[in-house]
C-alpha cells in the first residue's frame, strides 16, 4: 500500500491489515514520478533560490507533486469527456445500420441510455464496483469505502459513497466517477445495437438501470475495483492477475455478451430469415451516418485507452494512443480486403466493424504490447469479426443488425486473451499490487498471464453471460405473465416501424417509405 | 398531338434534356421511378448476405408534341439515352385527345 504524507513524500506502508487501497498501482509509474520530481525539483530549487530567496521556505517538491497530481486529474477528465462523446458515435453507427422506419427509436435508445445507466451507477453501481479503489497519482489517496462481500484476495463487491455522498467525496473521486460512468455507459449502449428494431421501450429502460446499478459493476468490481480476479496473481499464482488495461473484457466483452443474450431472447426481426433459415439482408438506411459514427468512436477511443493511464505524467499514454490507432487502421483495411475476398465488394459496414473490432481488441493489451503486436491484433480482430458476423447469422441464426455481438463480444474476448499472448514485459510492473516486474505474455515465455486471461474469459462467458441471459429471460417471462407481452415490441408496431407506435414521432416524416 | 413517354437511365437525364431542347421541345415532365424489364434487377451483398434489387431506379420523361415533331423527338431521345448496354429503357407514343393550358385556357396544339 502506498500513501502520501502531508508533505507529499511518497511513503511505502507495508501494513496490509485492510484491503489495499491502490489496486491499480503501478510502481514503475510512481518510481518515474519520483525521479521526475527529484530532477525537476532540483532545477526549481535552484531557480527558486534566486526568486524566492526572501521567503526561504518554498516547498518545491511539494509544489511539483501537487502540480503533477492536478495534471493527472485533468487527464482523467479529458479522457472522460472523450469517452462520453463516444455515445454519439454509437448512436450514429447503430441508427445508420438500422432501417428508416425505426430511426427515431434506435437513436433515442442511444440517447436515453446515457442517463439511465448513469442513474443506476450513481446510486449503487459505483460503490459496488469501486468502493475499494484508490490511486494516488491523480489524488485519490484513499478508498471511499471497503469490501461489502468477501475479504482479502476474495472480494466480490464493495460499498461506500452511495449516491456520491459521505465524507470521502473529493475532486479526485468525482473525476474518477465521471471516467468510470462513461465506461459503464459504453457497456449499456452495446445491446441497443444487437436488439435494435424490436426492443420494446419499457423493457429497454429497465435494462439501462440494471446495467448501471448491477450488471456492469459485477465484473468491474472483480477486476478494476480490486476484487478476486485481479488478485489471482496471489491466490492462484497467475501472472499479474487478470489484466485488462482499458476494458476489452470489463467493458466490451461484458457489453457484447449482453448483446448476445438479448438478441437470443428477443429473436430475429420479422423477415430476417427465410423459411428455410437463409438470412436475408436488411440494408441500413444511412451508411454515411454509420461511417461518421465509426470515426467518432475512433476519436473517442483515444480517451478510452490513453487516459486509462490515469496520469499525464505516465508517458506510456503515447504508446497506448499509437497502438490504438495502429489496431484501428489495420482492422479497417484488413476487413476491407477480407470482405472483398468473401463477397466481392468492400462492404462499408464490414469495414466499420473491422475498425471497431481492432479498437476493441487492442483495448486490453494496448499498454503492454509493441506496435507490431498492435498491427497483428488489429488484423486478426478484423478477420475474426467478419467470420463471426457470418457465424452468428448463418449458424446461430441470431439477428444482430449492427454486428455488436461480433465486434464487442468476440473482439473483446480476443483482446483479453491478447494480453496473455503479446505482452512484452515492458510495462505494468506491480500491476494489481502484484510483485510482477511487467506484464508478460507467452511471447516472453510466460504462460501464467495467459492463464489469468483464460480464467477471465471463462468467467465472462459463464458467469456474466449467465447473469445477462437470466436478466433478459426473467424480464421477458415476468412481462408475459403480467400480460404485457414480453420484452419484444408488438408485431404490428415492428412492421410499421417503432418510430410512431412507440415514440410518437417519425425520424423522417417528410419521406413515406415502406 | 402525341404523348411521348420515355424511360431512361437516371444518369442520362441531362443528355436527354439537352437533346430535346436542341430539337425544339418546350417542356418536359420528369419523375423518378423504379421498375424492371428484361434486365430483371440485380443482386448485391450487404454484410455478406445477398439481396436482390428487383426494381432498378429509372427516370420517366413525359412530353406532349404535335404530330409533325414525333419522329424528331424520338430520334433525339434514342440518340442521347443510348449506352448500348442492357437497361437503356423504352419510348412509347400515345394519342392525346385534348390539351389545355390552364393559365390562358388555350386548347389543342396552341397549348403545347
Amino acid at each position: 500500500m502506498i500513501t502520501r504524507s502531508s508533505s507529499d513524500v511518497v511513503q511505502y506502508d507495508t501494513s496490509s491489515d485492510y484491503f489495499p487501497d491502490l489496486t491499480r498501482k503501478r510502481t514503475s509509474l510512481l518510481r518515474r514520478l519520483l525521479i521526475a520530481t527529484t530532477i525537476s525539483s532540483g532545477a526549481l530549487v535552484f531557480t527558486g533560490s534566486i526568486a524566492l530567496a526572501a521567503e526561504g521556505d518554498f516547498d518545491a517538491e511539494g509544489a511539483i507533486n501537487s502540480l503533477a497530481t492536478a495534471t493527472n486529474l485533468l487527464w482523467v477528465i479529458i479522457g472522460a469527456s472523450l469517452v462520453i462523446f463516444m455515445q454519439a458515435g454509437f448512436a450514429l453507427v447503430e441508427t445508420g445500420f438500422c432501417r428508416a422506419k425505426h430511426a427515431a427509436h434506435v437513436m433515442t435508445t442511444n440517447f436515453a441510455i446515457f442517463g439511465l445507466g448513469f442513474i443506476g451507477f450513481f446510486f449503487i453501481g459505483f460503490p459496488l464496483a469501486f468502493g475499494g479503489f484508490s490511486y494516488s497519482a491523480f489524488g485519490l489517496n484513499a478508498p471511499i469505502g471497503s469490501p461489502l462481500l468477501g475479504s482479502g484476495e476474495w472480494v466480490f463487491l464493495f460499498k461506500g459513497g452511495w449516491a456520491l455522498s459521505g465524507g470521502g467525496i473529493t475532486p479526485a473521486l468525482l473525476g474518477f466517477f465521471l471516467y468510470m460512468v462513461a465506461f459503464m455507459d459504453t457497456v449499456a449502449t452495446i445491446p441497443t445495437g444487437s436488439m435494435a428494431e424490436r426492443w420494446k421501450w419499457g423493457s429497454f429502460v429497465t435494462w439501462g438501470f440494471f446495467c448501471g446499478a448491477i450488471y456492469y459493476p459485477l465484473f468491474a468490481a472483480w477486476t478494476w475495483g480490486g476484487g478476486w480476479l485481479s488478485q489471482t496473481w496471489s491466490s492462484m499464482s497467475l501472472g499479474a492477475g487478470y489484466v485488462d488495461f482499458a476494458g476489452s473484457g470489463v467493458v466490451h466483452a461484458v457489453g457484447g455478451i449482453a448483446a448476445f443474450a438479448g438478441a437470443k431472447v428477443l429473436g430475429p426481426r420479422i423477415g430476417k430469415f427465410a423459411k428455410d433459415g437463409t438470412p436475408r439482408a436488411m440494408p441500413g438506411h444511412h451508411i454515411p451516418m454509420a461511417m461518421l459514427g465509426t470515426l467518432i468512436l475512433l476519436f473517442g477511443w483515444f480517451g478510452f485507452n490513453a487516459a486509462s493511464t490515469f496520469a499525464a505524467t505516465d508517458v506510456q499514454f503515447a504508446v497506448v494512443a499509437t497502438n490504438t490507432a495502429i489496431a484501428a487502421a489495420f482492422g479497417a483495411i484488413v476487413a476491407m480486403f477480407w470482405i472483398i475476398k468473401r463477397s466481392g465488394k468492400p462492404d462499408p459496414g464490414m469495414m466499420a466493424n473491422g475498425m471497431l473490432a481492432g479498437l476493441v481488441a487492442i483495448t486490453a493489451p494496448c499498454a503492454f504490447v509493441a506496435p507490431w503486436a498492435a498491427a497483428v491484433i488489429g488484423s486478426i480482430a478484423a478477420i475474426l469479426v467478419i467470420e463471426s458476423v457470418f457465424f452468428v447469422e448463418r449458424k446461430l441464426k441470431l439477428d444482430d443488425p449492427v454486428g455488436a455481438i461480433s465486434v464487442h463480444g468476440v473482439g473483446g474476448l480476443f483482446g483479453v486473451l491478447c494480453v496473455g499472448v503479446f505482452s512484452n514485459g515492458s510495462y505494468g510492473a506491480g500491476w494489481n499490487l502484484s510483485d510482477s516486474a511487467g506484464v508478460e505474455g507467452i511471447i516472453k515465455g510466460d504462460w501464467g498471464q495467459l492463464g489469468a486471461q483464460v480464467l477471465g474469459v471463462a468467467v465472462l462467458i459463464v458467469v456474466i453471460g449467465g447473469v445477462a441471459y437470466t436478466f433478459f429471460k426473467l424480464q421477458d417471462t415476468i412481462s408475459k405473465k403480467m400480460g404485457k407481452g414480453g420484452i419484444r415490441s408488438r408485431e404490428e408496431d415492428e412492421i410499421m416501424g417503432l418510430d410512431l407506435p412507440e415514440m410518437g414521432v417519425a425520424a423522417y416524416p417528410e419521406f413515406v417509405k415502406s | 398531338m402525341k404523348l411521348i413517354t420515355a424511360i431512361v437511365k437516371p444518369f442520362k437525364l441531362d443528355d436527354v434534356k439537352d437533346a430535346l431542347k436542341a430539337a425544339g421541345v418546350m417542356g418536359i415532365t420528369v419523375s423518378e421511378v423504379r421498375g424492371f424489364g428484361r434486365q430483371g434487377g440485380h443482386s448485391e451483398t450487404y454484410r455478406g448476405a445477398e439481396y436482390k434489387i428487383d426494381f432498378v431506379p429509372k427516370v420517366r420523361l413525359e412530353l406532349v408534341v404535335d404530330d409533325g415533331s414525333v419522329d424528331a423527338v424520338i430520334a433525339a431521345i434514342k440518340a442521347s439515352a443510348a449506352t448500348g448496354k442492357i437497361g437503356d429503357g423504352k419510348i412509347w407514343v400515345a394519342e392525346v385527345s385534348r390539351l389545355i393550358r390552364i393559365r390562358t385556357g388555350e386548347e389543342g396544339p396552341d397549348a403545347i
